[in-house]
């Protein structure tokens, strides 16, 4: 099976041969620093670019097509233009608060990167409570929104960072028991456990019933928790204009964004290490030849599709759904979806206490 | 405005939505009092796009002021400049031939549709989905080239004229209508798909602003908005002008009075206003266009007055004339600032979201409030 065990090994012996414990580890964090970074920047490009053309296609026109091949160098060309525009600060605002903002937020997203398996050997920290320190983190995040509702002294802001708070901390409870629904099939919080425990099959098919609906919340707390539509009550721009990140230009926008787009890939990749198997590929029962053809392909292929896959769906959520209002957002969640998720949970400890998953 | 601020109690949040602000659509400034996200009160302040048009139009003659009308309502510019016309066809007791009023309905009913189309996709957007504006554009654009074509232009058309029309229509009008016509209908199946069905859409709309028919009434609303609380209002049922007598068509009710039932009368309108174009655009009567009128117009010493239903409601003109070339006083009423004075009625008690929807349905176009 492709593996980047070898890989990693091999750098590792290399750096310990000429240097001490501390120096190697020391740059072995740098490289990985830099890997983050750079893949941030990828992905920012690829999903903004991603989302224009998805709602391009939905919305029967052509979107980017003029800078680069089909528009591929046009998020490039954003990006610059960003980086070049003035950051404005607005009279009255608090400016250390207001500064600080999208630097957290940007900071949460970097560390729940650091939990995730991408394919056998790629993962930056294997700790054993991976799953929880996700869930924990990304609770942070919530903090960075309202530092920036309340230091921008706009009220359409902090109506904005209001509801954010309110909705993102409600959701948060339905992800997290549709993950505990996971954790109690795998047994464990490890992340490389959980994705090893669906060698045989993903979990979204071995856990039937349970997996499914769980799933299902899952998918649809997450898409509450990134503040996408018709979740997207934060930034409502029918309503409230920008909402939180109103009074942001240049840079310190641009991380907002980055951010947004980037927590909908982390959201993606737990969501596809706990139902789908992770970097697992797709393998069917007893069908060994097709078995085999399935593990030719290599397992970081197998996550980043995954991961595209979800975040295509997410995408379709946004350009096809109007949007909640707020009451019935916290309905939907307090009154429906939570209650669910915790039958969910029992019936889903039944399931495993009877063994009646494949 | 520092009074109203002073009115309003501890703990209260005011904010201006407006002048600039995406779902006011235009230059509409609401001074909203909060209590968190519930809405206490709602204060229209209007005169930002105030172009005197009344005034301006004293100094015009009866021909030239019917364009002014177009850049009112731009939306449904047709309309208007037919209330116009109407209006000074009434003052001369002009007989207009056959031919020019069917074509003056056929493109009142093609404006009605683009207004709808174009409303259709807003209001969508106000909720929160994007997507369906471009596709109410597609349908739009076939009416918007159908108007290029025989009438000049696409926004403000300026195509009807005392005693009939501009232009005669070209030869390609009733085939490309014919296929608007089939096109329209396999699309709005889809616009029902794609938001009408839609639960969250649903749930948005529904038990939204409410307005009772008697506080309907006395808001002085019109078109769609009255006719969602149970209110005959159609002028082409009402007061039949140019014809309408002669065409079959329902005026759509609701009795629910919230933002749905707005919406289910504007989207029955669309499929009645479809049907008259349908029974009229092989029926169109060969003769002239346009009747025989002096070089200058001139109109008798007295009142007129002439109304037509327009996408958005009742549409009045109101011409004194003193007998010169030009009109003494032009009053226009026009739908939309009647029915923005029942914003406030309907959105107290609601979320600041349901306002976003309630504007939505109203269905205002700003230059046509502040004139």
């Amino acid at each position: 099976m492709f593996s980047l065990e070898g890989l990693k090994n091999t750098i590792h012996y290399t750096l310990s041969a000429s240097l001490g414990t501390t120096s190697t580890l020391l740059v072995e964090m740098l490289i990985v620093g830099i890997c983050v970074i750079s893949l941030f920047a990828v992905l920012g490009l690829v999903l903004v670019f991603m989302e224009r053309k998805v709602s391009a296609y939905m919305q029967i026109r052509l979107g980017p097509n003029r800078v680069g091949f089909q528009g591929s160098l046009q998020t490039v060309a954003d990006t610059l233009k960003l980086v070049v525009k003035e950051g404005l600060v607005p009279n009255g605002a608090d400016k250390f608060l207001f500064n600080f903002a999208p630097f957290l937020v940007m900071i949460v997203a970097m560390l729940i990167m650091a939990p995730i398996a991408f394919t056998k050997g790629l993962q930056m920290w294997d700790l054993n409570i991976g799953v929880l320190y996700v869930t924990a983190v990304s609770s942070i995040s919530v903090i960075g929104i309202l530092m920036a509702g309340w230091a921008s002294n706009n009220k359409y802001s902090l109506l904005g960072a209001m509801r954010s708070g309110a909705q993102i901390v409600s959701y948060e409870l339905s992800a997290g028991l549709a993950i505990l629904t996971i954790v109690i099939f795998t047994e464990s919080l490890q992340i490389s456990k959980i994705v090893e425990s669906q060698q045989t099959g993903w979990w979204l098919f071995k856990a039937h019933i349970p997996a499914v609906i769980a799933f299902i919340i899952f998918i649809i707390a997450v898409t509450a928790e990134t503040n996408r539509a018709p979740f997207d009550l934060a930034e409502a721009e029918s309503e409230l204009t920008a909402g939180f990140h109103t009074e942001y230009s240049g840079m310190r926008f641009a991380l907002f964004f980055l951010a947004e787009y980037v927590n909908i890939f982390i959201v993606c990749a737990i969501g596809s290490t706990l139902f789908l198997g992770g970097w697992m590929p797709f393998h069917i029962g007893h069908w060994s030849a097709f078995n085999h053809v399935m593990d030719f392909i290599p397992g970081i292929v197998w996550f980043f599709g995954k991961i595209f896959f979800l975040i295509f769906v997410i995408m379709w959520f946004r350009w096809t759904f109007p949007r909640l209002r707020i009451d019935q957002l916290l309905n939907l969640e307090w009154k429906y979806l939570l209650p669910i998720s915790m039958f969910n949970l029992l019936l889903a400890t039944v399931v495993a206490i009877m063994g009646w998953h494949f | 405005m520092i009074e109203e601020v002073a009115a309003t109690t501890e703990g209260d949040l005011v904010i201006n939505i407006g002048p600039q602000h995406p779902s006011t659509h235009g230059v509409l400034h609401l001074f909203v009092t909060m209590n968190g996200e519930t809405i206490k009160k709602v204060e229209p302040h209007l005169g930002y796009i105030h172009r005197s048009i009344e005034k301006m139009d004293e100094s015009l003659s009866y021909r030239q002021f019917i364009y002014s009308t177009s850049r009112m309502d731009y939306l449904s510019s047709h309309i208007n400049n037919h209330g116009c016309a109407l209006c000074v066809e009434k003052g001369l007791q002009l007989e207009i031939p056959p031919r020019a009023k069917v074509i003056r309905i056929l493109m009142d009913e093609l404006t009605r549709i683009a207004s709808h189309c174009l409303w259709w996709g807003a209001l969508a957007m106000d909720v929160g989905a994007l997507t369906p504006f471009f596709h109410a554009f597609r349908e739009r654009e076939m009416i918007n080239d159908i108007m290029e074509e025989s009438c000049g232009a696409r926004l403000t058309m300026n195509y009807m004229v005392p005693g009939g029309v501009m232009f005669d229509i070209q030869p390609n009008f009733q085939k490309h209508v014919k296929e608007f016509v089939a096109h329209f209908k396999t699309k709005i199946g889809e616009y029902d798909e794609m938001v009408t069905n839609n639960i969250i859409f649903q749930r948005r709309m529904k038990n939204v602003g409410y307005i009772s028919p008697e506080d309907a009434v006395s808001y002085g609303c019109t078109g769609a908005v009255l006719r969602a609380s149970g209110v005959k209002s159609d002028i082409r049922k009402i007061a039949p002008y140019d014809g309408y007598e002669n065409v079959k068509f329902e005026e759509p009710l609701e009795m629910a009075g919230d933002c749905f039932a707005r919406y289910m009368v504007r989207m029955k309108e669309m499929m009645q206003s479809l049907s008259i174009v349908e029974q009229l655009i092989d029926n169109i009567p060969e003769g002239d266009f346009v009747a025989k009128t002096k070089a200058v117009l001139k109109l008798p010493k007295g009142e007129f007055y002439s109304r037509v239903e327009t996408a958005r409601g009742e549409f009045g003109v109101y011409i004194v004339s003193e007998g010169g070339l030009t009109p003494y006083r032009i009053k226009f009423r026009s739908p939309g600032f009647s029915n923005l004075s029942a914003l406030d009625h309907m959105s107290r008690g609601q979320k600041i979201g349901d306002l976003v929807a309630i504007m939505g349905t109203l269905d205002l176009v700003i230059p046509d409030i502040d004139r």
